[in-house]
């Protein structure tokens, strides 16, 4: 019996082992090793600290989501041993690979920073929105907060769904106009980046959304402390941004086990091949999804789109053939923007988000870098599309390799900035 | 792309002031790209230059803020002392690297 052993059951190892079993042939044996008994969907996480109450349908019970073929191993991963080509579980037990795929994501890192993780558990004004507990919690703040100022900073790059921190402040102005509150509640984007995006197309939409939504954005800022007692964040060049209520998105690593094996950079990310996804060095192993160093998204598309490649690529591997170099770094997400809308953007490494329509030119049905409601409706539908389509590994209609069709290099036209503020709120209350 | 003369050498560069050859670099033109950025060199800074180009050969790609604070020998602190607001994009630049790729 040969052995494809997957570490790690989030999007991109769920898939790939349910890829994996309609392809393998019978002498194949698929074990994936994680210790989460519920697989979380990620990105109904945003939603709940404005009042969401669906925790229940961002999780299901792990064995419901691996096809039957698939093997899963309740543990967590002590190392890996490359040359002899054997992974120890915590629980003392050891298994064998003939190929091997690390898919163990990204995990939250608050102790990276002085005084963000003692004032995260602590005094109840530091709060995330990337685990269920954090983003529950988050919202009995939220519900509670008649005013002040709330801060999101990211600590910094990467991180997972790069555009996540501007969607959960346009949901916070979204949320405090609605309840009449938004005149005493400032919001301010703390971000390392040198803008609101990256990429100029959609840094300019994005960047015009902040300003036409009042909030205050602070670039360049790297941070180095979070001092609880004055509340306040400090960057590395002495900048002081002073909360009331923090929202931290905090540095981002591998999972422990990369850096003990030997197979992580300085963040515990695996080197990867950007291209065809095998761990640089390592001929028997390939990475996929957050867990890679690769400049692509940390975003579930990103996974299925690296999936579909790896499926092809172990299958040419195990034939004793090179991997082909089929990832092109496609990304593909929805941005929300409150008021019920979105924006959808899809892009590569080489092509940044450009307007157009999407996926047929001309028909769309939807529009990219532009707002609109059916964008909207097309993120909440993601929900099953995620849990029926993509998890178990069916097509999608949208190509692995990022597609031109229908895209326009013409820079979006935007409305003349409005004046933020006022007039509105004033009507919702 | 644009070009730019530094220490009496025309160079390619994109259009936020990267070189886009880092092989067309020289100490030179690094003391003028500094001069440009308000800059001037001293052994501290030497060292982080080095520690980047020799990194970017090795790796392919320039690195980022907290790879030269964990490998150079110079931590976060010291470097934003030495090349103010960004150093990992400052220094990218004086190197005569291209932007380090933020990753989105």
């Amino acid at each position: 019996m040969k052995s494809l052993l997957i570490l790690g059951a989030g999007t991109g190892g769920t898939l790939l082992a349910n890829r994996m079993a309609r392809r393998l042939p019978d002498d194949w044996s698929i074990t994936i090793v994680d210790p989460e008994e519920n697989h979380l969907y990620q990105p109904g996480l945003l939603f709940l600290p404005f009042g969401a109450r669906d925790e229940a349908r961002c999780l299901r019970p792990r064995a419901r989501t691996l096809a039957r073929r698939v093997r899963w191993s309740r543990a967590a991963v002590a190392r890996v041993a490359p040359e002899r080509r054997r992974v120890s579980l915590a629980d003392g037990t050891a298994l064998e690979y003939d190929w091997l795929v690390v898919a163990s994501g990204a995990e939250l890192r608050f102790a990276e920073t002085p005084g963000l993780a003692e004032a995260h558990t602590g005094d109840g004004a530091v709060h995330d929105f990337y685990s269920l507990d954090g983003a529950r919690r988050l919202r009995a703040a939220l519900a509670r907060l008649e005013g002040g100022r709330v801060v999101l900073n990211v600590a910094e790059m990467p991180i997972k769904c790069p555009v996540a921190p501007m969607e959960f402040l346009f949901l916070a102005d979204d949320f405090f106009r609605r309840r009449g509150r938004r005149e005493r509640v400032e919001l301010t984007y703390v971000t390392p980046l040198d803008g609101a995006f990256t990429k100029p197309m959609c840094n300019r939409v994005l960047g015009y959304l902040i300003g036409a939504k009042g909030i205050r954005l602070e670039t360049e800022f790297a941070l180095a402390e979070v001092d609880a007692g004055a509340r306040q964040i400090r960057s590395f060049d002495d900048r002081v941004v002073p909360y009331d209520l923090l929202v931290s998105v905090p540095v981002h690593g591998g999972a422990p086990f990369v850096e003990a094996s030997g197979l992580g950079n300085e963040l515990g990310f695996v080197p990867t091949h950007p291209h065809t996804l095998q761990a640089k060095g390592h001929e028997r192993i390939f990475a996929l999804g957050d867990a890679t160093d690769l400049p692509s998204s940390k975003a579930g598309s990103v996974a299925h789109f690296q999936g579909e490649v790896l499926e092809d690529n172990l299958m040419r591997a195990i034939a004793g053939r090179a991997p082909e170099e089929g990832f092109d770094g496609h990304t593909n997400c929805f941005i929300e923007t409150g008021g019920g809308k979105a924006i959808l953007i899809d892009f590569n490494y080489e092509t940044e988000p450009l307007a157009g329509r999407f996926p047929w030119a001309g028909v769309g049905p939807l529009d990219l870098l532009k707002e609109s409601r059916l964008n909207h409706l097309g993120k909440l539908a993601f929900r099953w599309v995620y849990w029926n389509a993509m998890l178990p590994g069916r097509h999608l209609p949208i190509s692995t390799r990022m597609s031109m069709t229908g895209k326009t290099r013409v820079a979006p036209a935007l409305p003349a900035p409005a004046v933020p503020g006022r007039g509105d709120s004033d009507a919702a209350a | 792309m644009p070009q730019r003369e530094y220490a009496g050498k025309t160079v390619e560069v994109d259009p936020e002031g990267f070189l886009v050859d880092r092989q067309e670099w020289t100490p030179e033109i690094g003391e003028a790209l500094a001069g440009e950025a308000g800059i001037a060199l001293t052994s501290r800074h030497w060292t982080v230059i080095h520690f980047c180009r020799e990194d970017t050969e090795k790796q392919g790609a320039p690195p980022g803020l907290r790879r030269i604070a964990k490998l150079s020998g110079v931590d976060t602190k010291e470097l934003y002392q030495l090349f103010p607001k960004g150093p990992g994009k400052l220094a990218a630049r004086i190197a005569g690297l291209s932007k380090p790729q933020g990753c989105v």
